[in-house]
């Protein structure tokens, strides 16, 4: 048998990326879910480009979750730093804070959803709105998954789970939010952009 | 659906049948799991052609024997209903492009050999690599039921363009049946995600000491990319089923615009079908390539292997497939020219497809160089390989027809186009899987195959393959559109049917064929002769493992590797293959001079990674 081979070598595989599998995981996650928005944004350029497009004003509140949305971003952050410098008390404080500002986007989203129905433009009827309740719905869907993301950290904060050396699934979910806080930017300047 | 196929003589010490057999996180039971539902799925997509082939080949003849099998969708003439005929081909189409040749190719080899040739324990998340299997088989199950519903499956072909798939008023089969088909697509996104992701984790987080990415196995390589590609693709096809399902069930209007059925206007306004289409191929054209590359990847290793020399051009062989990988997704309007598109705009899809033809030839050119002057083993696999080699060529120089816009007006929606994609990506990629099969059957279940039967089931294969799609062309360039149920009424097409007819039949005996494959598969599992630790002296690392190898595939410390996987014949070595793990030190014999200066390093190397681990 050949596998009696050379005993000099080491049990474990040299890791030729310093990067832990599960996060490189999520960065390819990220590719999908970026895919994603990228073939439904150019769907929507492409489906404009044909005329026949109604035009109506963004949702006022929209302007406001994007604010809520970078806010929760640094709030995130600072519970990053607070975890990384085992300060729990302040990590479980901006966890706290960031899903509560995450709960406040997707609250924001909804009343963005009422306005667009104030102003007559529903799902069913021209795409120009039919792609807005689209995108903003799949987006939101993220979110949500990004808030259990992060009350499942909070849970672990407070069970003692997360600490400097134990950083992994703390910086995922920061990512996560992240990526999601910058998607959103994205969608709302591409909205405003291509009215 | 395959509880009691993948059945291992090996002994777990640890977990119970469910564990072992069932919900594994195994990657090689996984593989299994996806051989065998793939197979079963192979079965049936063939069996549906075989339907639809009598229905083509003997139009006139009295089908009623098949009502025990198909019974309402056999007319009282004993006819074939025309709209179960639509969801045949439809079925047929998207069984084989999606449920064989994507999960059951990729999701067996990939599963089975990036592991395995890497040198790692199991893939990077073995839970995610179980999660994706069961989406797949929850997809298949989802599939599998849309065939027998009262409105009959999907019928709207494989590409479910709509407005045909978005309205149930236009065929039955765009009612529960394109609902059940979207569902199934759904989950089975998510697995191909799921497997994709753990599959490149896999490859650049875990691979063993000394496997440097210039050290991978061409198959490796082929997998890494096709992973990639779906990555990037599969979410457009979420994206465009997600739109066709808020069409379908919500009343948007997406792809809907100005329809009038029976002289009523439907309300949707403003819609696109042609967007469709975009978001369409633009997953269906990678897709095409996720189908062929690990089918070329797994011929680029059996080829050398069997011909006892390196692969010619490994380099090439890489960057030809990164090529294609990123010509890929720029020749997606090729399958849309007729569309009315821009004719400047179809001058540079097809300037961007030809140039597929270039990386393709490359690929072609390595392999016929590899074969050449070889120490040629025709074992099963081989043929097989140069069986993969010879479709890619044939089917591959029809793409650069009806890859040109102006003479695609004429071959679009032809059997040309039949006959042009089952040689190029239906055919090859088969041939490259049942390769794989034949090759890595010792590893999977610890014995050999028997090879007459091999042989008998490649002839015939081979020649029946040809001889199926060979007079399409024919009957292709003389017009005949493909998906018609029948063209008796066209006296144009009086002509061919004897073709037809010879068409139909060597369809029926190719599938046949695949009989003796399917009992030489159960057969060899159980009866088989014991295979020896490295059947066909091959380099890669899954042959230093165990007859039976166990859950972390190798028994002690995962094999370091010092040098490519091509090192066959090498001038002045002992033996005609050196494998991956053999030091340069231990062959100083067919050293290369500046592989005699890679000697010092391993010792160095070595010590120098233990005094690394102690610091942790």
């Amino acid at each position: 048998m050949e596998n009696a081979v050379d005993l000099r070598l080491v049990e474990e595989p040299k890791k030729p990326l310093a990067m832990n599998p599960k996060k490189f995981g999520m960065w390819l996650f990220l590719a999908t879910v970026m895919m994603l928005f990228m073939s439904i944004t150019s769907a929507y350029i492409v489906r404009q480009a044909e005329g026949n497009w109604v035009y109506f004003e963004l949702p006022p509140s929209f302007y406001i979750t994007s604010f809520i949305i970078v806010v929760s971003s640094i709030t995130m952050h600072w519970a990053y730093r607070a975890s990384k410098r085992d300060d729990l008390a302040k990590a479980r404080l901006h966890i706290a804070i960031t899903s509560v500002l995450g709960v406040a986007f997707l609250v924001g989203q909804f009343i963005g959803w009422v306005e667009l129905v104030q102003a007559n433009v529903y799902l069913v009827g021209n795409p120009s709105g039919s792609f807005l309740y689209v995108i903003t719905g799949l987006h939101a869907l993220h979110l949500i998954s990004a808030v259990v993301f992060l009350l499942i950290m909070l849970v672990a904060v407070f069970q003692g789970k997360v600490s400097a050396r134990n950083m992994t699934k703390m910086e995922m979910c920061t990512t996560y939010w992240h990526f999601l806080g910058a998607l959103w930017l994205y969608l709302f300047v591409f909205l405003i952009l291509y009215r | 659906m395959e509880n009691h196929s993948h059945e291992e003589h090996g002994h777990e010490h640890h977990g119970n049948f469910w564990t072992t057999y069932i919900f594994s996180e195994d990657h090689k039971v996984i593989a299994k799991q996806f051989l065998i539902t793939g197979m079963i799925w192979a079965l049936i997509g063939g069996t549906l052609s075989v339907i639809f082939r009598l229905q083509l080949g003997f139009p006139n003849a009295n089908l009623s024997w098949l009502k025990p099998l198909l019974g309402g969708w056999i007319t009282a003439e004993g006819k074939i209903d025309p709209e179960f005929y639509l969801a045949l081909v439809t079925m047929h189409g998207t069984i084989m492009v999606f449920f064989v040749l994507t999960a059951g190719l990729s999701g067996t080899f990939s599963n089975f050999l990036i592991p395995l040739q890497v040198g790692a324990r199991d893939m990077a998340s073995g839970f995610m690599n179980m999660l994706s299997y069961w989406f797949f088989f929850a997809s298949s199950c989802v599939m599998f039921t849309s065939l027998f519903i009262s409105t009959g499956p999907a019928a709207g072909g494989w590409v479910i363009y709509p407005p045909l798939s978005a309205l149930p008023q236009a065929i039955s089969g765009s009612g529960l049946g394109m609902t059940l088909w979207l569902v199934s697509m759904a989950l089975f996104i998510i697995s191909s995600l799921l497997g994709s992701i753990n599959y490149i984790t896999t490859v650049i987080n875990l691979r063993t000491v000394g496997m440097s990415f210039t050290k991978l196995p061409l198959t490796i390589w082929a997998f890494f990319f096709t992973a990639i590609i779906g990555i990037l693709s599969f979410p457009v096809l979420f994206a465009a089923a997600l739109l066709l399902i808020f069409d379908r069930s919500f009343g948007t209007s997406f792809y809907l615009s100005d329809i009038y059925i029976g002289g009523e206007a439907l309300p949707n306004e403003g819609g696109s079908p042609i967007l469709f289409q975009h978001l369409f191929w633009f997953l269906g054209h990678p897709e095409v390539y996720i189908v062929l590359l690990p089918a070329l990847g797994i011929t680029s290793e059996i080829i050398s292997t069997n011909s006892r020399k390196p692969i010619f051009g490994y380099k090439a062989m890489v960057g030809s497939m990164l090529f294609i990988a990123v010509l890929s997704f720029v020749v997606w309007a090729h399958h849309m020219f007729v569309t009315g598109m821009n004719p400047f705009l179809g001058s540079i899809f097809t300037l961007l497809t030809l140039i597929i033809a270039v990386p393709s030839a490359v690929k072609i050119f390595n392999y016929v160089t590899t074969i050449w002057r070889g120490n040629l083993r025709f074992t099963p696999a081989m043929l097989f390989s140069i069986g993969l080699v010879s479709f890619f060529l044939t089917g591959g120089i029809t793409g650069l027809f009806v890859g040109n816009s102006a003479v695609d007006i004429q071959l679009h929606d032809t059997y040309f186009v039949v006959a042009h994609f089952h040689l190029v990506m239906g055919a090859a990629s088969f041939f490259g899987m049942v390769a794989g099969v034949y090759h890595w059957f010792p590893k999977m279940f610890g014995r050999m195959m028997n090879d007459k039967l091999g042989y008998i089931h490649f002839w015939i294969t081979f020649i029946g393959i040809y001889m199926v799609f060979f007079p399409m062309h024919y009957i292709g360039i003389a017009g005949f559109p493909r998906r018609y149920y029948t063209w008796t009424n066209f006296e144009t097409f009086g002509g061919f049917t004897d073709l037809n007819m010879v068409v139909s039949i060597s369809a029926i005996v190719s599938v046949g064929a695949q009989f003796i494959f399917l009992f030489n598969f159960i057969y060899s599992i159980f009866r088989g002769k014991l295979a020896p630790a490295n059947p066909w002296q091959s380099n890669t690392l899954e042959w230093t493992t165990p007859r039976h190898p166990q859950h972390g595939n190798w028994p002690g410390e995962i094999p370091t590797v010092y040098r490519w996987p091509y090192d066959y014949s090498k001038p002045g070595a002992k033996e005609d293959y050196i494998p991956q793990h053999i030091p340069f030190s231990e062959t100083p014999e067919s050293n290369l001079p500046h592989e005699s200066e890679l000697i010092k390093l391993e010792g160095i190397d070595n010590t120098m990674r233990v005094e690394e681990k102690k610091h942790h």
